[in-house]
């Protein structure tokens, strides 16, 4: 957003119209058609509304981080930004272009967006060398000339804090943090812009999150990447991002700058996380009593009036829409905590 | 916060046990399972004898002899002779030649097909994969020994037909694991991220998935072997697979059946080599596998 253009520096800029964000999502709506469960044989589909009416922009040189509750869609919302999946409905853009059509036209958007998975151990084949999975991408976007690929393995290695002998081994041999690592690396041979990331340090220990956290706010800020990170945790979300995006049901309900909305959350529900996680470097427990609906069956009005401590009576008929809150900030809640000038 | 606390390493730990375990275990896999050890030893005298037969065998395996017709093991003939007076021990040395042969060309056969068809069925889905399975199951369901009978009836008998025939009976139990790995191998994180990388398709076969099907199908090839040997020998027993007087096991085998009460060495000489072979090798083939499967040790 743009309070944070200030900081991004010219090269990465010049390539592209200074107003075009990197990702631009409008509406974007993501239906999977399912078999409901208690359908018997019948072959009767219903839609699953795994992103409803999302907006969201990323600009160059931000850090956005992506938070929810499982099954808000946070996973959905990045196959979308990254292609593998299309839009049922509404407008996915990079740099002003449809998504799909950017990454159908060449190697261009796979080199620029590159992702780190979650599962970081099963996105590097068993049977390649850290070496030679690092290599690939070097290769196959032709970075580096071909007697120049060890030099600039040896340098990724050492960027992402790993010894140079561990080219040799395979990930099999390596441990959780190292292999995260790895695939950072292979992520940055690309030299990419925009970096997006799946929980890419949850199920570590803390000191193994925490070294990977200061890895990745120094590539971040060093090489001005712009910076997509879905989080469980409030904690890393601060630490990382300028920006926070806040997910329930398959919608974005607040976006504004992260310290912020976790310090005055205008939407009920982002209260209910930043007060159920007080600590940072916790898996963020049960935020709320009830029970999450089924995004089969979405409730009238508000989604999350079910569950809201705020509700009012209108929040059962209108379904507000994230709309601006202030300079920075958006929300979509009837009624917010706060008022915009917080 | 935490984070700031903890400043990043300026290298990381060296890996964990797993790490240099892999390279210990390598070395030290032949003391810790003696009897592949054994088993491999033996199969390896098997092969040397067999690449040598000509230079190891005290006679020309299909030299006969009025003189010396079905003598008992003697000293000039340790295993003794046959009803035409051949040296047993030669046919011996000489029929490994042949078992060995027509087990590793017919599982190569079987191996290849299958490895076409498993792929074919694997990654295509849809009907393609619906009729290629439909007709892997149909083949599946007759043991490969009568499926080796029906292609002699239709290929005819001689070393180069039991080859074809046994391979082709192969080929299905071969394509079913292949297109099993191949289901397995083509929804892992690392096959979409080479999609996402936007890696042709068939870069991505041949580089992500090919690798990680040859090898379990490698281990596999080692393992069928002997059920190839087996069966060949069957056919040659039943007097469809090669014809005399090649020095095969299963012909000899079938030749000393008649004399089993009074020459009973005619048959027992055979037997034994056949069943140590196929015993040596299904031990070295399981010991591959289960040093070498990496199912076995994932999770790590
Ligand atoms: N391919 C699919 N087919 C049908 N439903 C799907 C598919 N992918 C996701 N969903 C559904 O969409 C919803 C959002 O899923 P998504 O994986 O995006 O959630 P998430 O926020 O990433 O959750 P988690 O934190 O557990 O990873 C879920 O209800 C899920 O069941
Ligand atoms: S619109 Fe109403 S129910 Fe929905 S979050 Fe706001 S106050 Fe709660
Ligand atoms: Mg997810």
């Amino acid at each position: 957003m743009s309070f944070l253009m200030s900081s991004a520096s010219a090269p990465r800029t010049e390539k592209v119209p200074a107003t075009a964000p990197v990702f631009e999502l409008i509406e974007v709506e993501k239906v999977f058609q399912v078999r409901p469960p208690n359908s018997g044989l019948s072959r009767k589909t219903v839609g699953l509304r795994a992103l409803d009416g999302v907006r969201l922009r990323v600009d160059t040189g931000t850090s956005i981080a992506l938070v929810g509750e499982s099954g808000s869609g946070k996973s959905t919302l990045l196959r979308v930004l990254l292609g593998l999946d299309a839009p049922t409905g509404g407008r996915a853009l990079y740099h002003g272009a449809p998504i799909r059509e950017a990454r159908a036209k060449g190697r261009d958007f796979a080199r620029d967006v590159a992702m780190v998975y979650q599962d970081a151990r099963g996105s590097l084949d068993p049977r390649m060398t850290v070496e030679a999975l690092i290599a690939e991408p070097l290769r196959h976007f032709n970075i580096v000339q071909k007697d120049q690929i060890k030099a600039r393995v040896a340098e990724l290695l050492d960027r992402v804090g790993l010894p140079t002998d561990a080219g040799r081994r395979y990930a099999a041999g390596l441990s959780g943090g190292q292999v995260r690592r790895v695939a950072i690396a292979r992520a940055l041979a690309s030299e990419p812009s925009v970096l997006v990331a799946d929980e890419a340090v949850s199920g570590l220990d803390v000191s193994t999150q925490a070294q990977l956290l200061t890895l990745l706010r120094g590539l971040q800020r060093d090489m001005n990447l712009t910076l997509v990170f879905i989080t469980h945790d409030l904690g890393v979300a601060s630490y990382l991002c300028d920006e926070i995006a806040i997910m329930y049901l398959g919608r974005i309900v607040e976006t504004g700058p992260t310290d912020v909305v976790l310090n005055a959350p205008a939407h009920p529900y982002s209260a209910a996380l930043r007060a159920a996680a007080p600590r940072f470097f916790e898996p963020m427990p049960e935020p709320l009593s009830g029970e999450i609906p089924s995004p089969l069956d979405l409730p009238p009005g508000c989604r999350f009036s079910t569950r809201c401590p705020a509700a009012q009576p209108d929040c059962g008929e209108r379904d507000p829409q994230l709309g601006r809150f202030g300079a920075h900030r958006a929300v979509a809640c009837l009624h917010p905590l706060t008022n915009p000038q917080a | 916060m935490t984070a700031k606390a903890a400043p990043a390493p300026a290298t990381v730990p060296p890996a964990g046990p797993s790490g240099n375990g892999a390279a210990r275990g390598k070395r030290s896999m032949f003391r810790r399972r003696p009897f592949f050890t054994v088993a491999l030893i033996v199969s390896l005298a098997y092969i040397l004898g067999a690449i040598f037969a000509p230079l190891v065998a005290p006679y020309d395996p299909v030299a006969q002899s009025i003189d010396a017709m079905m003598q008992p093991p003697t000293g000039a003939h340790p295993l003794g002779t046959d009803s035409y007076g051949q040296d047993i021990l030669s046919r011996v040395i000489f029929g490994a030649r042949y078992a060995l042969i027509i087990g590793f060309c017919s599982v190569l056969i079987g191996a290849v097909g299958g490895l076409i068809i498993g792929l074919a069925a694997g990654l295509s889905g849809g009907w393609l994969e619906w009729a290629l399975m439909r007709l892997i199951d149909s083949i599946l369901a007759l043991p490969s020994l009568i499926l080796a009978v029906a292609f002699i009836a239709i290929l005819g008998q001689g070393v180069d037909k039991v080859v074809i025939a046994v391979g082709l009976s192969m080929i299905g139990p071969f394509s079913r694991t292949v297109r099993a790995d191949v289901m397995q191998v083509r929804v892992q994180g690392f096959v979409e991220a080479a999609h996402l990388m936007s890696i042709p398709y068939l870069q991505v076969v041949w580089r992500h998935v090919l690798p990680n099907v040859i090898f379990p199908l490698a281990v596999q090839v080692t393992i069928r072997i002997s059920e190839a040997i087996l069966v060949s020998s069957s056919l040659s027993f039943l007097g469809i697979g090669v014809t005399p007087p090649t020095p095969d096991w299963g012909l000899m085998i079938a030749e000393g059946r008649d004399f089993v009460s009074f020459a009973p060495w005619m048959a027992a000489m055979p037997g034994f080599a056949l069943a140590l072979l196929l015993i040596a090798l299904s031990i070295v083939g399981d010991g591959i596998r289960e040093e070498f499967d990496p199912k076995g040790r994932r999770g790590s």
